[in-house]
């Protein structure tokens, strides 16, 4: 039994008020997600059981159109896909920002519209210097 | 019945029912969207189309998905079998659970959680993860570059999608679908912001790798790209899943600009899902007509496109209505916090 006041109960019941509270409207997602995996595997899982397997070599090999496969596939790329993914995590992020402010624009007011304003002339101070190096550029 | 209903088992069976109520119709409408899109290219080529299964051929489908079933899985021998078979569930499933907050009638959204579109939105950045692992994990030339291209081309039109629906979010004052979908009564966003609009359903089309910007998958150049070494009914989940994210971003454009389930000037508020479906089928045919009309970009152009157009465009658009609403006093009052 769970003693009232002791930290673990004090928890547990948290943790109930919280599923009796917002968690309630996401439970369903969970059942969503639950339906959707047993789709999936039980899709995967079928074919693997229903179909014909007949492997050999040839048929397991990497396609190459017609090579055999010269050294490993995992292997250096362009620096201009990990240039990408750094500029997209900071405009992601300015993004994630933006969501709440724009939610609450009306109770912040003109200084709040202004605030941002500025940090997105940061931003753009720093769009315009990534554009004038050339990390925008794929030739 | 009610009794059942108010216990914790009750409740389970009716989530599961809602689910499964939302699920199957739409995996019916993906096979028929696989149908639609075939006969729709077939009538701009002047072809007929799939027409031998069933009358018009409206069982090629289901005999497609036979046929994939009973197709060997292979499982190349340099792979990692593990991530190999996740990662097309891994997409599978996150198109379908993206579909637990979509409301397709007013209060018909299986889990109405208040900060539907931040979920909507972090749903569709995960979908980067399905094409990553398919790529790593069949360890072939092809694969890889096609992750690769794939991947900064889906982050890349990420962020001018996130700025559009930050500027949704400035006119409707909430993050709940529902709510959106209700500030939208007297007008529909697609008119004051349309220009976001033409950004939205081109991003669209980026972000879910179809034509023009389907070259990730471009089959005279890399084949098939990320999912080329698959076989069977994992490469029927990656296509599935594929066409459950087009019919997922035609119900997102539907609820931020075109005013979800409501009829064109109030009329008919009784047929809320037809009006949704119908308007998702427009964003669905707009695929397909681009598909059938347009050649394929070239990577240079898409990304300049993405980061030189798209980027400062939503971003000034942003500014701009932000400083409308805020100069005008037009921005919508928050609820009174409960």
């Amino acid at each position: 039994m769970l003693q009232r006041g002791s930290r673990a109960g004090g928890f547990l019941l948290a943790w109930k008020r919280g599923i009796d509270g917002v968690l309630a409207h996401y439970w369903p997602i969970l059942v969503f997600i639950v339906i959707a995996a047993v789709i999936g595997a039980g899709m995967i899982g079928g074919a693997l059981i229903a179909a014909p397997r007949a492997p050999y070599p040839e048929k397991l090999s990497a396609y190459e159109c017609g090579f055999e496969a010269f050294e490993d596939a995992r292997r250096r790329f362009d620096v201009r896909y990990y240039l990408v993914s750094i500029l997209f995590i900071i405009f992601d992020l300015e993004v994630a920002f933006l969501f709440p402010w724009a939610v609450s624009l009306s109770s912040i007011g003109q200084l709040g519209f202004w605030s941002m304003v500025v940090f997105l002339g940061v931003l753009t101070v720093g769009f315009i210097y990534e554009w004038r190096k050339g990390a925008l550029e794929w030739q | 019945m009610s009794g059942f209903l108010a216990t914790p088992v009750g409740q389970l069976a009716l989530v599961v029912g809602e689910a499964l109520a939302l699920l199957v119709p739409l995996l019916i409408i993906v096979a028929f969207l696989t149908y639609a899109e075939r006969k729709i290219l077939a009538a701009i080529q002047l072809r007929k189309g799939p027409n031998v299964v069933g009358p018009f051929g409206l069982m090629q489908p289901f005999a497609d998905a036979l046929k994939m079933m009973m197709k060997e899985t292979i499982i190349p021998s340099g792979a990692n079998p593990l991530l190999f078979l996740f990662a097309p569930m891994l997409t599978f499933v996150l198109a379908m659970m993206a579909w637990a907050v979509i409301p397709v009638n007013e209060g018909w959204a299986i889990a109405n959680i208040n900060v539907g579109i931040l979920y909507l939105f972090a749903i569709s950045s995960l979908g980067v993860y399905g094409v990553m692992i398919a790529g790593w994990a069949s360890n072939s030339e092809y694969a890889f570059l096609g992750a690769l291209r794939s991947a900064a081309q889906m982050v890349s039109y990420e962020v001018s999608l996130g700025f559009v629906i930050v500027t949704v979010l400035l006119c409707a004052g909430s993050l709940n679908l529902s709510d959106i979908v209700l500030a939208q009564r007297n007008i529909w966003f697609a008119i004051p912001l349309f220009p976001m609009f033409v950004v939205f359903i081109i991003s669209m089309l980026a972000e879910t790798n179809r034509s023009p910007f389907d070259l990730p998958e471009g089959e005279s150049e890399i084949v098939a790209g990320f999912f080329v070494e698959y076989s069977s009914l994992a490469f029927g989940l990656f296509f599935l899943g594929e066409y459950a994210n087009m019919v997922l971003m035609s119900g997102m454009a539907t609820i931020l600009f075109l005013g979800g389930w409501m009829g064109p000037f109030g009329l008919w508020p009784a047929l809320g899902p037809i009006w949704f479906l119908l308007k998702v089928c427009f964003f669905l045919f707009i695929f397909v007509w681009v598909r059938g009309t347009l050649p394929r970009y070239r990577y240079d152009q898409l990304m300049r496109l993405g980061w030189k157009v798209f980027l400062p465009l939503s971003l000034a658009w942003l500014v701009i209505t932000a400083g409308v609403l805020v100069g005008a006093g037009w921005l919508p009052k928050l609820p009174a916090p409960v």
